[in-house]
């Protein structure tokens, strides 16, 4: 329970527990980038308000409730010291709490992470898209993403379009409208070992981010992934679980 | 049945190839077409018409606020509705309204309604928008997701600033004020008239009930489209067991009249091929911001959509296009009304009754109508329609949403000259 809201836990695998934050739209499906990290590890994907699997983003009103309830979301998955990925707009959240509560994440991975913004040089504005265009620029190759999130035979139709509506809302309540969360302030304070990872595709955050990022994260290193786009891990999931597995060798 | 003038201040000079030279009338417009001097007469021409129209008989004159907008030039309607107060004597003064989750605090909000309505001698509508997304979300950069609690809780502020006797502090969930005191006060008691303009939400019809403020209907597609929405209103105000008085509604319609329909036709072709052709050419990535409508109105609009699909599939489809440009699609939609004064006067009876609307606001001014034309089309509304519908409820309804002003005997002079 976080902030008296159920939030659903999925876990596989076994080895050292390894968090999973997913990007713009949550996680509806299980991936296979995860199951790559499964065979080695125990990944733990809890799911933030407003995401797939967990409601009351509704309740949460200021950047510090998301920071807390993100941090209180760790605790209860039993994620304490452990290595954490978190990607896109939930890189925003996750890369705050390493700043906030240094001691509670080990190694971290920020897969093109939302928190900065530069006028000059701006991500795509995610929450100002004509329809069906969203889905077409998450990914290198939009048939990809679209596969992620096409209904499966099992689900309501109904509640399918109104947790992935849902899911977006979260992101905009607490990074509308520019992403910036004031979170270079705080990224400094940051001890993690830290990988950026960026799809070289990349057509939401610029790559320019990634150096924003290295510049003020002490101990970060950034690699990017060839033929992937913004959510990196969705296509490219060999690639990325390759990345994060020898960072946290 | 009250007859209200309404204006949206469109800029009348759009390009030709506006549709293909700029990608929409409203966030991104290109800065570079407003030309100030134009600019100048243009709402000078604008606010004559508003005055005029007040001194041919109109029960309101409406103003409203939109950000960023070619087709909606009044980012602050309190300022035209102040000189509005000085420039006309007994026409109610209906801004449509305030984005209030716009202002924090809304302190402002109530103290500049509270003025003009002092200014005016208690001659105000206090009108309270959610806001468009455009506006709110995009133009001004309020978070979606917090929009409508915001927007809630700024109402109650401003009812308690114009009506609690004693300096109070507010502490809510988004506007926290150690002291509140609204000084000056408005000069209708407990306070002017809230009207609700709206879209057609379940929960905006509750609220309106429950509150007893006026609904209305604001929409450029005139009374086909209107009729489901309206329906739907007056059954959520029967299961509330709520008195079904038209004047707890109100409902906008574009209006073209001549001396005969061939006539309306040719002069009102242009101006609404104007609006509907460029003045509505929005960019549909600003429609529908994440968390702007209400997870209750998603739910029942995707379940629209299904069925709609269902039916297209099974060779049924809307009957209603909303992208209508061309004059003759968009009057046999019923975007715009045009025709001889007694069709009109006609048609808009059938609609008023229809839709059980008391309030009839009007857009007898549109697109890139200039200024003579504009008033011909106000003259012979109020000499020839206005005679025909003014009666119509008010043997059978009173009118408790209205407003109250001072006793003309006790207005200053200068604000009764006009």
């Amino acid at each position: 329970m976080i902030n008296s809201h159920p939030s659903r836990v999925w876990r596989k695998g076994s080895g050292a527990p390894i968090a999973y934050f997913p990007g713009v739209g949550g996680l509806p499906k299980w991936l296979p980038f995860l199951d790559h990290l499964a065979q080695s590890r125990t990944v733990i994907a809890p799911s933030l308000p407003g995401f797939p699997g967990a409601a009351g983003h509704d309740a949460l009103d200021t950047h510090l409730d998301w920071l807390v309830a993100t941090h209180d979301l760790l605790i209860a998955a039993g994620l304490r010291r452990a290595d954490v990925i978190a990607t896109s707009v939930s890189g925003a959240l996750v890369a705050d709490v390493a700043a906030l509560w240094p001691e509670l994440i080990d190694r971290l991975i920020l897969i093109a992470p939302f928190g900065l913004f530069d006028a000059v040089d701006p991500p795509a504005d995610i929450w100002a898209q004509r329809p069906g265009h969203l889905n077409s620029i998450l990914c290198a190759d939009a048939a990809t993403y679209k596969e992620f999130v096409a209904q499966p035979d099992d689900a309501d139709p109904l509640e399918w379009k109104v947790e992935q509506m849902r899911a977006l809302e979260a992101s905009a309540r607490f990074l509308f409208p520019t992403g910036n969360t004031g979170l270079s302030a705080r990224l400094g304070r940051i001890t993690a070992k830290t990988l950026l990872i960026w799809g070289e595709l990349d057509r939401v955050m610029p790559f320019s981010y990634a150096e924003r990022f290295k510049q003020i994260i002490k101990h970060s290193v950034v690699q990017q992934i060839p033929g992937a786009g913004h959510l990196a891990e969705i296509d490219a999931p060999a690639a990325v679980a390759r990345a994060v597995l020898d960072f946290t060798a | 049945m009250k007859l209200m003038w309404f204006h949206l201040m469109p800029y009348t000079e759009l390009p030709a190839d506006f549709r293909e030279r700029s990608p929409s009338v409203w966030i991104d417009i290109d800065p570079k077409l407003f030309n100030p001097a134009r600019g100048h007469l243009m709402y000078n021409d604008f606010m004559d018409e508003l005055e005029f129209a007040a001194t041919c008989g109109f029960d309101a004159i409406c103003v409203n606020e939109h950000h960023a907008n070619g087709y909606g030039q009044m980012p602050s309607p309190n300022l035209i509705a102040a000189s509005l107060a000085r420039n006309t004597r007994d026409s109610a003064l209906c801004i449509l309204g305030n984005s209030v989750a716009l202002y924090n605090p809304p302190t402002r909000v109530a103290e500049e309604m509270a003025m003009i309505d002092c200014i005016s001698g208690g001659r105000v509508i206090a009108g309270f928008p959610v806001g468009s997304p455009q506006d709110t979300c995009f133009a001004y950069g309020q978070n979606p997701s917090m929009l409508r609690q915001r927007y809630y809780e700024g109402i109650e502020f401003i009812l308690q600033a114009w009506t609690r006797d004693e300096v109070f502090a507010f502490d809510g969930r988004f506007n926290k004020q150690r002291y509140v005191n609204a000084w000056p006060r408005p000069v209708q008691q407990p306070h002017p008239p809230v009207w609700i303009p709206g879209g057609g939400s379940v929960e905006t019809w509750q609220y309106c009930a429950e509150r007893d403020f006026v609904y209305c209907f604001l929409s450029y597609f005139g009374y086909k489209v209107a009729r489901e929405q309206m329906h739907g209103y007056w059954a959520e105000i029967r299961r509330l067991g709520k008195e079904p008085n038209p004047y707890r509604a109100g409902f906008l319609q574009f209006v073209g009249v001549a001396e005969t329909r061939a006539e309306a036709m040719k002069l009102y072709r242009e101006p609404a091929e104007y609006f509907y052709g460029r003045c509505l050419h929005v960019d549909p990535r600003w429609v529908v911001p994440p968390g702007y409508m209400t997870e209750a109105t998603i739910r029942a609009r995707v379940a629209s959509q299904m069925q709609l699909a269902a039916k297209v599939s099974a060779g049924g489809g809307p009957s209603i296009n909303q992208n209508a440009t061309d004059f003759e699609a968009i009057v046999d939609n019923g975007y715009v009304l045009v025709g001889s004064p007694d069709e009109v006067a006609d048609k808009l009876r059938e609609i008023a009754l229809d839709l059980g609307v008391g309030h009839l606001m009007l857009l007898l001014q549109f697109g890139n109508m200039n200024k003579q034309l504009t008033q011909y089309n106000t003259k012979l509304f109020a000499e020839r329609v206005m005679p025909q519908l003014k009666d119509l409820f008010d043997d059978q309804w009173e009118d408790h949403w209205w407003i109250k002003p001072m006793a003309k005997g006790e207005r200053a002079s200068s604000a009764v000259a006009a």
